[in-house]
């Protein structure tokens, strides 16, 4: 996109804009889908019902008619709550999606930055999120709240080491963070010399897509990880407090952030936006041709979709951890198995 | 590890009725669109048989929520027989239930000692104003017409009065 734009020679401030609509279409729009296609109609149907039907065909504008509702209801803060940090926590969750997808690569131009440490600034700026719902936690003032923001903080950390474990593997092979260089060696790659199908990670480092997967359920804070907001037992957590506007910016935030970590396991474990480049001949990426800058963005979202049907079909399908489960599950089982993943990922690269 | 093959069939049950129900249509009904008729004797509503009612107010004395009102006043009416007396009978002026209160345990029913209160399994009169749940006895009366017949007695069992 950067480049294709480069080319028409847009000054500074359009290129800018148009960045800013990008993300923002690359942040909603996934959001969107994922709670019409699948928190809305795939979890009827797996409770065998029909889900929204009346606001539009299928009930398609049933998240339009709910945003309104939201739009409509009074924005309370709690008359103890520390205001200013209140306002600001949905804020910050939602920041670090949008900083998320800005590293993402959707095309061979098609991206927001090309980033070389682009693995590492994903991982770091995924933990972002954490600082905004410690803070709604204990901005609240409220007790439910506050057990909720700690469960969330000492989830989201214990689940952010072996994401981290999980994603070296997929470094180390690829020889780089670059997300764009991520994808270039999946596709260009090949197995044992048949390049017909690339080399998508997802077989070579499966148990690392395994790991993955399952820590950013956690991260994610789905079920059977959502002990933050366990309804049951802390109400809300620290969605407790928030109405209306704020609270519609958390479930945008959960959501959006739900997309675009199936679009960040697209690019590390599917190979993103690319077919195996042997199928055209391209040896390099400035041989891919430009009409991938179209076709890229939908293999995206095919591939996200399909991870988004996973997250939300094992979020549909079981029930809640206990926390003591939950840390011995992240610290005793993934920790180890992503370590051995690592190790043995080593030790075959430096073989072959 | 010994509990993945659970983990993967809890998997496969929730694939299955999503198949199902995209193939074979859900278990639920679209309500305003299509409506099951209820059972025969679902409770749904308790109507009054005005003509029975002595306005003794057991049902109003036995009904835990003290949903219902009675009023009434005391009239003569022409004696049965020429040259009787002229009998006392109480006129009902007032049988109000309020479907707010009412927790449908139908004790009312049960304690009417002269058949004048019927369960029936009309189940549409929501309102959007609390206060129009409070039903009069023309409304209840009108509902007299859903209320089902009763089933037939057993053969051998014996009907009570007719000898």
């Amino acid at each position: 996109m950067n480049a294709a734009l480069l080319a028409v020679d847009l000054p500074y401030w359009a290129q800018s804009l148009l960045r800013v609509l990008g993300g923002i279409v690359a942040v909603l729009l996934p959001a969107g889908t994922i709670v019409y296609v699948f928190l809305f109609k795939m979890m009827s149907f797996m409770q065998s019902r029909l889900g929204p039907m009346e606001a539009g065909p299928y009930g398609s504008l049933q998240l339009v008619a709910e945003v309104g509702k939201w739009l409509q209801k009074e924005d309370i803060t709690p008359e103890k709550a520390d205001r200013f940090i209140f306002k600001a926590a949905p804020l910050v969750v939602l920041v670090s999606t949008f900083l998320l997808v800005a590293v993402v690569p959707f095309g061979p131009d098609a991206w927001f930055t090309d980033f070389e440490a682009g693995v590492f600034y994903m991982l770091a700026v995924g933990s972002v999120s954490v600082l905004g719902i410690l803070m709604a936690g204990w901005a609240s003032a409220n007790k439910y709240s506050l057990l909720g923001g700690l469960r969330a903080a000492g989830q989201l950390i214990a689940y952010e080491l072996p994401m981290v474990l999980a994603v070296v593997g997929v470094i180390i092979q690829a020889d780089s963070m670059n997300l764009q260089q991520i994808v270039f060696a999946q596709n260009a790659g090949s197995i044992f010399g048949w390049d017909g199908l690339g080399n998508p990670f997802l077989l070579t480092q499966f148990v690392g897509f395994v790991v993955f997967m399952i820590a950013i359920q956690a991260e994610l804070t789905q079920a059977p990880f959502d002990m933050p907001i366990a309804e049951s037992e802390l109400v809300s957590g620290y969605m407790t407090e928030y109405s209306g506007f704020r609270f519609l910016t958390f479930f945008i935030a959960e959501f959006a952030t739900a997309g675009v970590f199936a679009l960040i396991a697209s690019v590390l474990f599917l190979g993103g936006w690319g077919i195996p480049f042997a199928w055209f001949g391209w040896e390099t990426l400035g041989d891919v041709d430009n009409w991938m800058n179209v076709v890229g963005p939908l293999i995206m979202v095919t591939k996200m979709m399909l991870l988004a049907f996973i997250i939300m079909w094992v979020r549909f399908s079981y029930p809640r951890f206990r926390e003591d489960q939950l840390q011995r599950f992240a610290w005793k089982v993934l920790i180890p198995v992503a370590l051995v993943n690592l190790m043995v990922t080593a030790i075959l690269k430096v073989v072959f | 590890m010994p509990k993945v093959p659970g983990l993967i069939k809890g998997l496969g049950v929730t694939l299955n009725t999503l198949v199902r129900t995209t193939t074979q249509g859900a278990n639920t009904v679209q309500y305003p669109h299509e409506k099951e008729a209820p059972p025969l004797r679902a409770r749904g509503v308790i109507a009054l048989r005005e003509d029975n009612c002595t306005s003794c107010m057991l049902c109003a004395r036995s009904c835990p929520d003290w949903c219902i009102y009675i009023e009434g006043h005391k009239e003569l009416a022409p004696p049965r027989r020429a040259g009787g007396k002229p009998r006392q009978v109480n006129k009902l002026d007032r049988f109000d239930i309020d479907y707010a209160l009412c927790m449908y345990c139908g004790i009312c029913v049960e304690v009417c000692p002269f058949d004048a209160l019927f369960w029936s399994p009309e189940y549409e009169y929501s309102e959007p104003r609390i206060a129009d749940l409070l039903h009069d006895k023309d409304k209840l009366g009108e509902w007299m017409e859903t209320v089902p017949e009763a089933p037939a007695l057993e053969a051998g069992a014996d009907k009570k009065g007719k000898k």
